[in-house]
């Protein structure tokens, strides 16, 4: 057992084989890309397998479903009202996907593709330039009236424009940042305690057993927190996804 | 399951039962187009914030605003510099302004202030 287990290793990613070659840069089949396939397979199996049948009265796997489906529906209605319905299926397969990535991901010995940030910020700028180019052409030139608030004096326009542009422009790096962060700090910290376990029981022998029961029942409950972690910030990506569509929807107002 | 316990050897009864079923289906289809029809197609702006949910879901959201405005700012204020050649002051103020960015998108967040569209005008 490593006793000094370094807690950024899991985040290493490994190439298994090369796929194409662009510009002399070596594009790889990476162990990312692996569970990026993998989480797809899954969702796939989840949805498809559950739907097979298409029971009036469901069974259980297609009760997951209809509840899954249920719940992001809900969530779409209360953020952004019914016109957001069309958005269903990007706002489901970024929930989906996140969300199964996260659990995927909480499995020993997996990796967590939503700990690295070029995943997440690729899917925050989809959303976002999904809401731009929405907006745009919903919206044309009012799509604009998104950075300039009405029943503002001009002068103070001035000032709250900017602004207001800056506020937008952040969000694709607060969306991004939030569930990347937060990822990678869960599983850092579960790496750590982990590691506490092993470092009592190589330096303290006997004695280490018992110490190691600590920081062993420490990472059980941080496990549990990882858990609830995993799904609400699949949740929070989903939720945040839905307020920003309905900007473009509905903007300025 | 209870599908084929009606008499797969009586047609006239099968029959029956799929009418009875289909009449069914119809009733349930009105009934839910009820519902959706009842149910406001703007959102309501009390619910949009999502307080509803859970309050740890608010919390994790306001972790990162303040960092995404920052960042924003300085990423602009930095590239600003680069082409106009005004080092440091397109740094300074963009920071600040990001800052401020930041400051408003997690007041937002939180509820504090009122939403874009909530506003009075």
């Amino acid at each position: 057992m490593a006793a000094a287990a370094n807690p950024i290793e899991q985040f290493e990613i490994h190439e298994y084989f090369p796929v194409v070659n662009i510009a002399g840069h070596q594009i790889a089949f990476t162990d990312a890309a692996m569970f990026m396939v993998l989480a797809v397979v899954l969702t796939a199996a989840l949805m498809l397998g559950a739907t097979a049948g298409r029971r009036l009265v469901p069974t259980r796997m297609q009760s997951v479903a209809e509840l899954l489906y249920e719940f992001v529906a809900t969530m779409i209605r209360s953020t952004a009202g019914e016109h957001g319905m069309k958005f269903l299926p990007l706002v489901f397969s970024v929930f989906i996907f996140v969300l199964i990535a996260n659990l995927v991901g909480l499995i020993p010995l997996s990796f967590s593709i939503t700990s690295q940030i070029v995943v997440t910020a690729s899917l925050a700028l989809l959303v976002f330039f999904t809401v731009i180019i929405h907006g745009l052409w919903q919206h044309g030139f009012r799509f604009f009236k998104l950075f300039a608030p009405s029943g503002v004096p001009v002068v103070m326009q001035l000032l709250i424009v900017p602004i207001e542009i800056m506020s937008f422009l952040a969000r694709p790096v607060s969306h991004s940042l939030r569930l990347f962060a937060n990822i990678l700090a869960g599983h850092v910290t579960l790496s750590l305690v982990g590691s506490f376990s092993a470092m009592m029981i190589a330096g303290f022998g006997v004695i280490g057993w018992f110490g190691a029961l600590l920081p062993l029942a420490f990472a059980v409950a941080l496990f549990a927190l990882e858990l609830l972690v995993a799904l609400l910030q699949a949740y929070v990506f989903a939720i945040l996804t839905c307020i920003y569509l309905n900007d473009s929807l509905h903007p300025g107002h | 399951m209870s599908d084929d316990t009606g008499g797969k050897n009586d047609p006239d009864r099968r029959s029956s039962d799929e009418v009875d079923l289909s009449a069914r289906l119809r009733r349930l289809g009105e009934r839910l187009d009820q519902v959706r029809a009842s149910q406001p197609s703007e959102p309501t702006p009390d619910a949009s914030p999502g307080p509803d949910r859970s309050g740890v879901a608010r919390a994790l959201r306001l972790s990162s605003e303040l960092v995404g405005g920052v960042v924003v700012g300085g990423a602009i204020g930095y590239a600003l510099d680069y082409w106009l050649g005004i080092r440091p002051w397109g740094f300074i103020v963009f920071v600040l302004l990001g800052f401020v960015a930041g400051i408003i998108n997690l007041m937002r967040e939180a509820g504090v202030l009122a939403k874009s569209e909530d506003r009075p005008r």
